[in-house]
């Protein structure tokens, strides 16, 4: 049942893109429970993932950078 | 203290994405975005030379592409013909006057605020993952933004799940410290 905190930290990653196991879940809880450092973690942990989904940030795709690029150093010459 | 000097070369790299998202916040529209971002760069390449070194070079950036998001607007609203704005004040044509008062956004209703909030959410966290390393920006962003599986992540990138989860834990980790002050 016991884990450490280098686990609990992983498991808390892992439960933000919800990849963690219940059973996983159920260790990190108990954790949390004794371990007020992994506690103030996993809040903070889950704050950033809300703030990342309010953001709605979206992302040029590696094939639209490459053509930008092309673009860029076709004007350069 | 090293001057402010303009490399072309890495700005797709190092700026494209919080351009991007600047743009978006402003014209809503994916597709236009992506062309200002590019006029942007084109046109930053052309006046390189008035470059003084004063700002950095994403806010110098940020400066022109403003321009731009006004262009577009001036240029959509000519071809409209729409350069006048007409404001319908009321559908009562029996109200007194025609106080623009009257269409002033209540304050106290949450909205508008709200948005303008997660467009500047949106630039602080694009701002905190240019931060980072670029590895860990990487694998982050098609983590968290691009929500792509463990596994394709891995196979795109040759690594395995436990390199995958050591570098998410240091990007989260960074992006907390990072955003600190003002988000948490």
């Amino acid at each position: 049942m016991k884990i450490s905190c280098e686990q609990a930290a992983e498991i808390c990653n892992k439960s933000q893109y919800r990849e963690a196991s219940l059973m996983e879940i159920i260790k990190l809880k108990y954790h949390i429970f004794i371990c007020k450092t992994c506690k103030l973690f996993t809040t903070k942990n889950t704050k950033l993932t809300k703030l990342c989904n309010e953001s709605k940030l979206q992302i040029l795709s590696e094939e639209e950078k490459a053509k930008m690029k092309a673009e860029l150093e076709k004007s350069n010459n | 203290m090293i001057a402010n000097e303009l490399q072309p070369d890495k700005w797709v790299e190092l700026h494209a994405d919080y351009l991007f998202n600047y743009a978006i916040g402003k014209v809503s529209d994916v597709e236009i975005a992506k062309d200002l971002v590019q006029e942007t760069f084109i046109a930053g390449l052309n006046s390189a030379k008035n470059f003084k070194g004063d700002a950095a070079e994403r806010t110098w950036l940020i400066a022109i592409l403003k321009r731009k998001v006004i262009d577009h607007y001036r240029k959509i609203n000519s071809k409209k013909g729409k350069a006048e704005v007409r404001i319908q004040y009321s559908d009562q044509t029996d109200a007194e006057g025609e106080w623009l008062e009257e269409r002033v956004a209540d304050p106290f209703v949450k909205g508008g605020d709200q948005e303008i909030e997660n467009e500047e959410l949106g630039l602080a966290i694009q701002n905190c993952i240019d931060k980072l390393p670029k590895k860990q920006s990487r694998v982050f962003t098609m983590k968290t933004i691009q929500g792509m599986s463990t596994e394709d992540i891995c196979k795109e990138l040759g690594i395995n799940p436990s390199n995958l989860w050591v570098m998410i834990h240091r990007a989260r980790t960074s992006l907390m410290g990072c955003l600190n002050q003002s988000w948490f």
